[in-house]
This record gives C-alpha cells, structure tokens and sequence, in this order.
C-alpha cells in the first residue's frame, strides 16, 4: 500500500494506512503541525520504507523540465521576491536564499550567467545592484531563461516606469502578481510585455 | 477599502522596519507587529484581514515564522471581494505550501472560485493551483481544469493549460483526460495561449504514451507549419525580442518537435526542413537567437539520424565554442557533451579549444569543459591530454584541484599505455596535489609499483626526488615512505638505473632522514606515521649502519599518546634489539601484490560487500575468485623460528599492511581448526607488524574454528580511525605462545571472545524514565543486514503499560520490526521487554547506521512520549 503526502510517499500496510488517515483527521481538526519526521515515526508501526529521493530540490513525483525557484535579491542578500514552485520547508527556503546569493555576489561580471547549485543549476543576471537568479535543471536551455529573466525586468520596469529597488519592497505584493502573470507552476505562461501590462492595468481596476 | 494605499499601515511597518540600524532592532518591530497581527486575528477582525495578510507576507520574506497567519489567508478566500481574494491566494501560496494539511481544506473553495462568473477570480484560483498542488487537488479539480481549457477568454485558457500540467505532474493517470483539449489548444494563433498548449502537449507525450501517438499522428504536421509561420513571421513588436519573433514560442516549439521526432523516423523526416531553415537561418548576433539555435541543436541531436542535419549542428556548436562570449562557450561545452555519443570524430576536432576551456578563470565552464575532456581522452590522445591537464593542475585554484585530481587520476588509471607512464603521471599529481588524492588512488599506485619488478629502483629515486621538493603532500609522502621501506637498499645502491634517469647519490642516513622527517612532521596523520614505523623495521635491517639511528627514531614513539604508534614503538624496538634471528626474514621485501584484486575493485563500482567464504574457492571482498591456494611467497618465513604458517596468512598481512580491505574471511576456512599452534605463530606476527587488522582479528579463529566471518570493510576504515585499532590492540588473546617477543607486553588476562558478539553493544538510549539497549548479530554471508535485539528497562518505580516503540531510518535503509515480546514494562527494571529489529543497509561499508525512535507507553495513567535519535551505532554496521 502506498501513501501519498503531499510529494512523499511510503509504502506501508493496510492497516498503516487506515490508522494514518485517522491520524491526519485529527491533526487537521487539531490544527497540529508536524513535520515529516514526526509522520514517519508515526507510520513505522510496521514497516517503512521511503520511495523518493531526499533531495529537497529534486522533486520526485514531478518530471520534466520546470522552473524550481525564483529569487530577487540585492546584493546584501536581502530577499527581495521569493518564488518557489517546489514545496520546501521554510528554513531550507532560507538556506537555499543564503546559498544562492554566496554563488551570485561574487562572480565576475565576465562570467557566464550560469551556475551549478545542488543537483541543478542557477541562471543570475544583475541589475544595479539586484540579482534575479532562477533554479532550473540541469539539462534545460539556460540561454532562453537568460532572455526570460530580462523578459520580467522589462516587464517591472515598464510598470512602475523606471523600477527601482524601493519599488520593489514597497509593492512586494504587486510583482509577485506581476509574476504570476508571466509565471505559473514554474513554466513560461506569457511572453508578450503590452499583455502582462494590460492586463495588471486591468486587475488595478479592480482593487 | 484599498490596505496598500499611502498612509496605511503596512507601508508603514515597512518603513519603519527599514529605518532599523540593527538585527535586534527589526527583531523587535516585527515582534511587536506579529504580536498585533495575532490579538488582531484572535479578535477575529474582518477589516484588517487582508492587510494583516499582507503584512505577514512582507515578514515572511524576511524570513520570521508566520504560520499563526495560515488559516487567515483561508478566510480571505473564503470572502466574496476580489481585493481580499487576491491577498488571500498571494498568501496562500507564500505561507503555504502543498504539504501543509490546511490545505485540504482550501480545495472546496478553489472549487467554487473555479467555477467564479468573474474570469479574473477564475484567473486568481487558477494560478494558486498551478502553484501548490497537491495530488489530492489534482485528482478533485482536473474536472474544472479541463473545462476551463475551452473556456472563451484566452487568459483563463493559458493558466488552466500550466495548471494542467502540474495536474498531470502529480497525477499521471489524469493524462488521457487532457490529450484532446491540449490539442486544440495548438491550433492557436494567441501567442501566450499557444506556448502553454505546446508546454502541455509536451508534458502529456512525457507522461503518457498515448498522447505521445496521437500528437505524432495528428499534430507534428501543424506543429511544423507553427513553427514555420513564427520563423518567417514579419515584424511583430508585442512579442519582438532583439529582432526575432517570439523567441519562447520557438524554443517550445523545437522542445515539443523533439519529444515527438525522438524514435519516430517518419516523424522525425517531416521536420527536417524546418529545422534546417532555423538552423541556417536564425540571427545570431544577439542571445535570442543562440538560445534558439541551441534548443535546435539539441532537437537536431536527439531526432532520429539525418547526417546532413548532425554536420550543421556540430558545426554550429564549434561556432559557439569559439564564440567570446561566455554564455555561448557554456551551453556549447553542455551541448558537446550530448554530440559527443552523435560524432566522436567532430568533437575531438575541438578538442584543443576544449582544453583551453578547462584553464578558464570561470568555475562554470572549467567544471563542464574538465567532464567533456573527460569524455575526449582516448589511447590515442592521452599522452598530450594528461600533460596539458597535470601542467595546468599546478596553476588551478585550490578549490577546483580535488576535481581536476580525481580526473587526472581516472584518466592515468583508465589508458595507461605502459607502467612506467603510470608511475612517472602519478608522481607528478602526487607531488601537485597529494593532497587531494583519495585513498584507493595511492593504493593502486603501490600495488602497480610492486608489480613492476624491473621499475623498483626507478621508481624509490623518482620518489626520492619528489620527496625533497614537496615533503607537504600527505599521499606522495605514504607512497614514498612506503617505497623507501621496501626498496631502501635500491636507492642506496643505485640499482636498474634506467637511461633517462639523472645519477643520484643517496646515502643511508639520507634514506632514514626521510622517514624520519615523515614520522616526525606535524602534519603528518596517524596513517602516515604508522607507515613510517614499520619503514623504519625495514631498513633497520637493510641498513645494518642506520641501525641504532633507527632504533632511536622508533623509542621516541614509545611515549606516542595514539596507543598504536606506541605499541608498535615498544615491539619494533624489542625486535630490532633482541630478535636478530628473525629480524632479516621478518622485514624481507613484500611479494608482488595481486593486481587483479584492485583492478577488480576499482572495475566494481559497487562497495565491496559479501566475502564469506564457505566452499573450497574464495570470493575477494571485489568478488574476484582468487585461487585456494594462494600465489603469494611467504613473507614471514618462520622456519627458522616457528612452524610453517599457511601463506595465505602472508597475504593477509600484506594486505593489511596497506590498509586495503582483504577480509580475513579469505583465508582457507578449514586450516583453523587443524593448524591451530602454526596459524597462532603467524597470527601474532600478524599482529605485530600490521598496522591494523580488522576489528575482529584472525584470533577469535583460533579460539571458535565456526566463527569465520569477519567484516571486510573494517581494516580500509580502521586505517584512519584510531577507534578501530585500539580495539583491535585490545584482543590479544592468542598472543600467549609468542609472549617472549612481546616481552612481557601482553595484558595479564587474554580477553575470551569467544562466539561473543563481534559489535559490542550500545546504550541506544537512557532516560530517566528508561533505558533501551542494542545487541547487535550478523547473519553469516549478509554484511548488510544487521539483527537488532532492542532491551527496553524501565527505571522508574511505575510500571508502564501499552508500550510502543517506533524506529525510524533514512532511505538508504531498511528496517524491519518484529512485535515486541510484550506491552507491558514492569517497574524499577524487574524485567525488560525484547523486540527485534532487521536493518538492512544498502550503503554498507559507505554508511552507518543511524535510527530516530519514539517510545510511547502509559505510566500511572499518563501517556508518555518518548523520543530520541541514536548515531552511536559501531563502525561496519
């Protein structure tokens, strides 16, 4: 019998199973909040066995090619923007932001706009002084999300005409609407500026 | 109505969190905000939701815990409003994500959003759906999803295209739901519409074969004339990206094109055309078109042959590699490394760009460029590939050496034409980089050097040399210590000088100088200075005139804190004082190792693993069968003091001496049980003169002829780990016959091991409520299973009822648990309960054992929970 939580799964027997679901029921109606840990403990009653790998980028039940994360950070490191298309638990989130902007900060700007993270790979390019890093596969067209990146950039800039840092932080709220609009489930969802912008300036109307 | 207009508060917390000059100071704002979000959400306050919301999220993104905020953002999807909506959904999918069980109860209202009059709610739930969900929410919602991939605004229709993927992503049965709608949706002339349609169809040909039928069948001729209109499309300035159309709705394009071409001849001869016209054609002065023109390459790669096609597309990448700018020198690299399977030949035409590459100063394209020459190096091209690559690896950064070493090292082992190419590539790395050469490299290196007979001398004075110019490399420094102990008399004579060599003269008190600037550095680690111990025996009598110099060198280590050193210390020197007889035999020179072991070894990426031996034949840790009887010459010839030893023993020694991990199991099971006094001889020589002998040593042979298993994967780790040797110095049971040589250094009551546990046992954990023990047994011929009998001993006066213990263990093992003999512990540890567990470790030998338990039981009507993780398992489980 396999169980599936939320990208987990385990093998376990029937009865686990039954005796799992109780447990979830009532952690929902109690408002618990456990960590996977403590449901593995919970569910060794008879046997467990961990399908998926590990590894908290690779998304095991997910195939295919997709954006993983997007980041915009200024070059202290201060999280600007933080998009995450696979579920992680938030102190991962945190390390991955360290992490990503220790690669970025410090390349020559000669390098190449790519760099090997974990088990995939970051696209970065700069903007004065903020960094938009993507997480892709490894195998994936960097060249394309290099456009891509500069694609959402024009976008920001043509919005809040001459974007800037301040811009940012102060309508956080909007550019992820703003994303969600040229993003979606960590694939390209449009590519045209004047439609994204149409279409903000619609949901404007609306507030 | 609107919270983010100027003067409310939530620009206002914002400020007021960046005007803060420290950490503590923003700590404290956010403090006092979520204190107030939280009375504000305890008083139930409709009017401040969204902006309460949204000041979470701002918190959030500076990374402070905001999960009292959850079940808010439920209830702003819940309200009719679009503003409030649109807080709630943001929230959602930055608060939470889709393993969080609130979740579940958020699929009824997407439902009802879903199936919203107003599209821009419809747009709202879609895009929180593509974002976090769960396989749950796909099995409910694909209903809706599909819908609304028909629905009249193409807006919805593009994000219920991406939601459909992510649907099929975490349920691939869905797929065949969606096959048809996803279809139309490449008839398109909405250019957003027709890029996620063209993702879709993607994705549903990855999951699902009958999709991948029907799109070969009834799509790739419109794919084709898609591709062709946007490639020749006139100016078109909403979707222009430096002069080309579109570039996006190319590259997914050429990505559905290839999905579709790959195995499908027929299919793969229909685009030919196109992809020859984009390939040729397409602009390459801007990034745009090089991401086009890669993604083509790639399609043109993995389609099914076209010979004319593959030309363009290396030729193609070779523009790229010469390219200045980076980024196209990257994807290049990347690319070459898939043509390399296509056209070996047109690759290795670049290979000198290539090599150029790995010298880059940027990390990114040294690291692809190193795995590419990797791939490049043939019989042919190694000689000049492993020169350029050891030359640049004196000039490489430090970080990027433990790479290039660990290549450089393959290569060498890999193609080496000769032994003497071998031996001379490997100094050279040595003294670059010993530092960053790993275990089984060193230790291939001395078996290749000691089956080069006519070598020997050659390769003692090249180390000689290096030696004196880089003493700072640890490995360079083993092998050579190594080397001088062995060969000593060699350097000192001058012996098999080849013609190339330069004349060098070396005396014995050079010779010992070496060892003892090895045995004395710093830097030096157990490992090293333990070789050096017994290189010091070995020229003590190759050098007769060195002797006493020698003899003061090992007395200094009398006082070593490692008790090996120590030991060792105190028996060489009552060898080399009072043994004379026997000294010149015992240091003789080692025979010729057996090669086909580690050629077997490093050949067999897997761990070394099962190597009982019950049957005549012996299976080597590598599984390489070795003859029964083996070709080894007696090291220790004991004639002349002892009784015969079987010379398998010999190797053993050998082995161990190295630290490579031949198990004791591949001795002849049947001599020790007849044998007994000889293999006693033998095995206490052993003892002293190996630096480590598994855990487990030959002795307990002796005392219970059944217990033939040993780990084999102890002696490799216990070369490193001072744990592992003392616990082999602590079983000298057997040394009783030859307690003469020790000198009295035997404890006075020999340790009876006998069909003892060979793991001792842990404490698995203490409370002060209760105590759990592990016993821990191996199954003869299975190392990776462990057998587990947990004790569980209440210490507390109450006796507990409905106990329940509960393991957990990471993936690379198995656990398997047996009930419990009981459910009930009585008080003050008047009894236990046993339970037995199974663990079988799939990493064996890499890996130990590590476990999280819990223990839930009732004491005095109280339930009680107990939780605690144990990493103390011993080494080798």
């Amino acid at each position: 019998m396999r169980i599936e939580l939320g990208h987990r799964s385990f093998v376990c027997h029937a009865h686990a199973l039954d005796f799992a679901r109780n447990l979830f029921a009532s952690c929902i109606v109690q408002r618990l909040e456990l960590n996977w840990k403590t449901k593995l403990c919970l569910f060794s009653s008879i046997e467990i066995h961990l399908i998926p790998s590990c590894s908290l980028l690779n998304f095991p039940l997910i195939i295919g090619r997709m954006i993983r994360f997007i980041l915009l950070q200024n070059r202290q490191g201060k999280t600007r923007l933080a998009k995450y298309y696979v579920p992680l638990e938030d102190s991962e989130k945190h390390k991955v932001e360290y992490e990503v902007h220790r690669l970025v900060v410090n390349r020559d700007p000669k390098f190449t706009n790519f760099v090997e993270f974990r088990t995939h790979k970051v696209i970065y390019r700069r903007y004065a002084g903020l960094f938009f890093s993507l997480c892709v596969d490894i195998t994936d067209n960097e060249l394309a999300y290099l456009e891509c990146i500069h694609l959402f950039v024009e976008i920001l800039d043509h919005f809040f005409s001459n974007v800037c840092e301040l811009d940012l932080v102060f309508n956080f709220h909007k550019v992820y609407l703003i994303l969600d609009e040229f993003i979606l489930a960590g694939e390209l969802q449009e590519t045209s500026k004047k439609a994204i912008i149409e279409r903000m300036g619609e949901l404007e109307k609306l507030e | 109505m609107n919270p983010f207009s100027s003067g409310t508060r939530l620009r206002d917390m914002i400020r007021a969190i960046r005007a803060c000059k420290t950490a503590a100071e923003e700590r404290a704002v956010v403090r006092k905000e979520c204190a107030a979000i939280r009375s504000s959400i305890n008083e139930n306050d409709h009017d401040y939701r969204h902006r309460n919301i949204a000041k979470l999220m701002f918190i959030h993104m500076l990374g402070y815990p905001t999960h009292f905020g959850q079940m808010e953002c439920l209830k702003l999807i819940a309200s009719a409003e679009f503003p409030e909506k649109r807080i709630g959904y943001l929230g959602l999918m930055l608060l939470l994500d889709e393993r969080q069980e609130v979740l579940m109860l958020v699929t009824n209202s997407l439902k009802q959003d879903l199936n919203h009059a107003n599209q821009y709610i419809v747009g709202l739930a879609l895009c929180a759906l593509g974002n976090i969900c769960s396989a749950e929410m796909a099995r409910d919602l694909a209903p809706e999803v599909e819908r609304l991939l028909q629905f009249r605004d193409p807006n919805t229709r593009k994000k219920a295209a991406l939601c459909a993927i992510r649907i099929i992503k975490k349920v691939p049965d869905l797929a065949e739901n969606f096959i048809n709608p996803a279809a139309a949706l490449l008839k398109e002339k909405h250019h957003g519409v027709l890029i996620t349609g063209v993702q879709l169809c993607t994705d549903l040909c990855k999951v699902s074969a009958e999709a991948l039928e029907y799109c070969r069948k009834k799509c790739t001729g419109g794919l084709v004339r898609t591709l062709k209109d946007v490639a020749n499309s006139p100016y078109a300035p909403e979707y222009d990206i430096a002069g080309i159309t579109d570039p996006f709705l190319h590259i997914r394009l050429l990505r559905l094109l290839r999905v579709l071409g790959q195995g499908d001849a027929d299919v793969s001869d229909l685009m030919n055309d196109i992809l020859a016209q984009v390939a040729t054609k397409t602009e390459t002065n801007k990034n745009a078109g090089n991401a086009i023109l890669y993604e083509c390459v790639e399609t043109i790669m993995s389609i099914e042959d076209n010979g004319g096609l593959r030309v363009l597309a290396i030729n193609i990448l070779g523009r790229f590699l010469s390219n200045r700018d980076n980024n196209i020198r990257y994807v290049a690299l990347n690319m070459l490394m898939k043509a390399i399977t296509v056209d070996t030949q047109a690759v290795q035409r670049h290979r000198a760009t290539i090599v150029e590459c790995v010298k880059d100063s940027d990390a990114s394209i040294r690291k692809r460029a190193l795995e590419l020459v990797y791939l490049l190096v043939n019989e042919s091209n190694v000689k000049p590939l492993t020169k350029e690559l050891i030359e640049y690896l004196e000039r490489s950064d430090q970080e990027f050496k433990g790479d290039l070493t660990a290549k450089i090292c393959s290569i060498i082992a890999k193609f080496s034409p000769e032994k003497i190419w071998y031996i001379d590539q490997m100094l050279k790395v040595l003294s670059e980089a010993g530092n960053f050469v790993k275990d089984e490299v060193w230790h291939a290196l001395i078996v290749v050097i000691s089956n080069a007979s006519d070598l020997h001398g050659y390769t003692v004075r090249a180390l000689y040399r290096a030696f004196q110019t880089s003493a700072e490399q640890e490995t360079l420094v083993r092998v050579a210590v190594w080397c001088i102990g062995e060969y000593g008399d060699l350097l000192v004579k001058n012996v098999g000088v080849l013609d190339i060599e330069d004349p060098i003269t070396v005396t014995e008190s050079d010779a010992v100088d070496v060892v003892e600037v090895a045995i004395k550095h710093h830097t030096s680690d157990l490992t090293t200075k333990a070789m050096s111990l017994i290189a010091l025996l070995k020229l003590s009598s190759r050098f007769p005139s060195s002797s006493e110099r020698i003899q003061d060198i090992i007395i200094q280590n009398r006082g070593s804190l490692v008790l090996e050193l120590q030991q060792r210390s105190i028996e060489f020197n009552s060898v080399i004082e009072k043994h004379h007889n026997i000294r010149s035999a015992l240091v003789e020179r080692m025979p010729v190792l057996d090669e086909a072991t580690f050629i077997g070894r490093r050949a067999g990426s897997t761990p070394a693993t099962v190597s009982t031996s019950n049957g005549p034949s012996l299976n080597l840790p590598n599984g390489v069968t070795k003859p029964p009887a083996a070709p080894l010459v007696d090291l220790l010839d004991l004639s002349s003091d002892d009784a015969p030893a079987p010379s398998s023993s010999g190797a053993d020694f050998l082995q161990d001496l190295l630290g490579v991990d031949l198990s004791p199991a591949s001795k002849q099971p049947g001599i020790s049980g007849t044998n007994q006094a000889p293999r006693t001889g033998t095995d206490v020589l052993l003892d002293l003169l190996s630096i480590e002998t598994p855990p487990a040593s030959p002795i307990t042979d002796i005392l219970s002829s059944s217990q033939v298993y040993k780990s084999p994967h102890a002696s490799l780790e216990g070369l490193s780990s001072p744990s592992a040797l003392s616990t082999r110095a602590a079983t000298p049971a057997g040394a009783a016959p030859m307690m003469d040589l020790l000198d009295g250094f035997v404890p006075n009551s020999p340790i009876s091991e006998d069909n003892g546990p060979v793991y001792p046992s842990i404490v698995a954990f203490e409370s002060s409520s209760l105590r759990i023990m592990f016993n821990f047994s191996k199954a003869r011929g299975n190392p990776q299973t462990t057998s587990i009998q947990a004790t569980f001993t209440n210490l507390s006066p109450n006796v507990y009822t409905d106990f329940i213990f509960q393991a957990a263990v990471p993936k690379f093992l198995q656990l398997h648990l047996d009930p419990a003999s009981s459910n009930t512990l009585p008080a003050g540890g008047n009894g236990s309960i046993t339970q037995n567990l199974r663990v079988i470790n799939s990493q064996h030998g890499k890996k130990s054992l590590v476990m999280r338990m819990r223990i839930a039981y009732k004491s005095n009507d109280e339930d009680i929970l107990e939780e605690g993780q144990v990493s103390n398992f011993p080494r080798g489980l």
